[in-house]
């Protein structure tokens, strides 16, 4: 296997969380999918309903995690995406830091839009 | 096993027309994650009306009148809305498959066979979509 065309530095933590959050949003991702198009349909959520699911606990915990795993492997394929790119130095510093504080303000978002949902503001 | 490679200009997308499956699940995941990446920030937006639907009147959560259930019923009432979600699945459902392919690379299983399940992603996520066309246009007029 003298050839590598992974965009990740195979062995860091970054490189073992995408794939572990990966594996978590296919299965999170495709339950989600199914729970709100095929089960009940999208064109159909009420804030009832939405409550009804959001109030139990595994729900929630599901959701948030979802959000967090979602964001998490997002934001560092953006940032891997750019660093394959050439982005080098400052500019490499700078969106890093645009990225991390983007990312913790929608995990932050999230879990509040969450909390909302599930009755408990 | 952990030898470094210089991926050279693998990532130079001026190389597209010299086809290579390869480089094209290369661009075509990128393209996908940054879609997904985008609509997630969107769709927390949307969701965000549920603060409001929250701290307001309960009767209109009754009634299904509150701003949370107004906002997604009227964008789903649209048809491009509808479109787009098609749209939405395809691209997550390529980026799924896709990504479980790259996990098999990145394992170095099954590399000599790495272009025909690229090929593979591809058909399988158009049957997925097509598939799900009528369930995502329910009530839209299709």
């Amino acid at each position: 296997m003298a050839e590598r065309y992974s965009s990740f530095a195979p062995g860091g933590t970054a490189w073992l969380l995408q794939r572990i959050t990966a594996a978590f949003l296919v299965v999170v991702l495709a339950f989600h999918f199914f729970q709100l198009h095929f089960v009940n349909h999208a064109a159909e959520v009420t804030f009832a309903g939405t409550q009804e699911r959001m109030s139990t606990i595994g729900y929630f915990v599901t959701m948030v995690l979802f959000l967090i795993a979602g964001a998490f492997h997002g934001v560092n394929g953006v940032y891997n995406a750019l660093v394959n790119q050439g982005l080098e130095g400052t500019q490499k510093k700078v969106v890093l830091s645009v990225l991390v504080l983007a990312g913790a303000a929608l995990i932050a978002q999230g879990i509040y839009v969450a909390i909302a949902m599930a009755g408990w503001t | 096993m952990s030898q470094s490679y210089n991926r050279g200009l693998i990532e130079d997308f001026g190389r597209w027309k010299e086809f290579s499956a390869g480089m094209w699940a290369w661009i075509f995941h990128k393209f996908t994650g940054w879609m997904l990446i985008g609509y997630l920030f969107t769709h927390i937006a949307v969701l965000s009306t549920a603060i409001g639907a929250a701290s307001g009147d309960a009767a209109l959560i009754q009634q299904e009148t509150d701003v949370y259930t107004t906002t997604i019923q009227g964008l789903e009432s649209l048809f491009i809305v509808r479109v787009l979600e098609v749209g939405l699945l395809a691209v997550a459902v390529f980026h799924i498959l896709n990504g479980l392919r790259l996990l098999m690379v990145d394992l170095g299983v099954g590399l000599s066979a790495q272009d025909k399940s690229f090929y593979a992603s591809l058909v399988l996520t158009g049957v997925i979509t097509v598939a799900s066309v009528p369930t995502f246009m329910d009530g839209v007029g299709f």
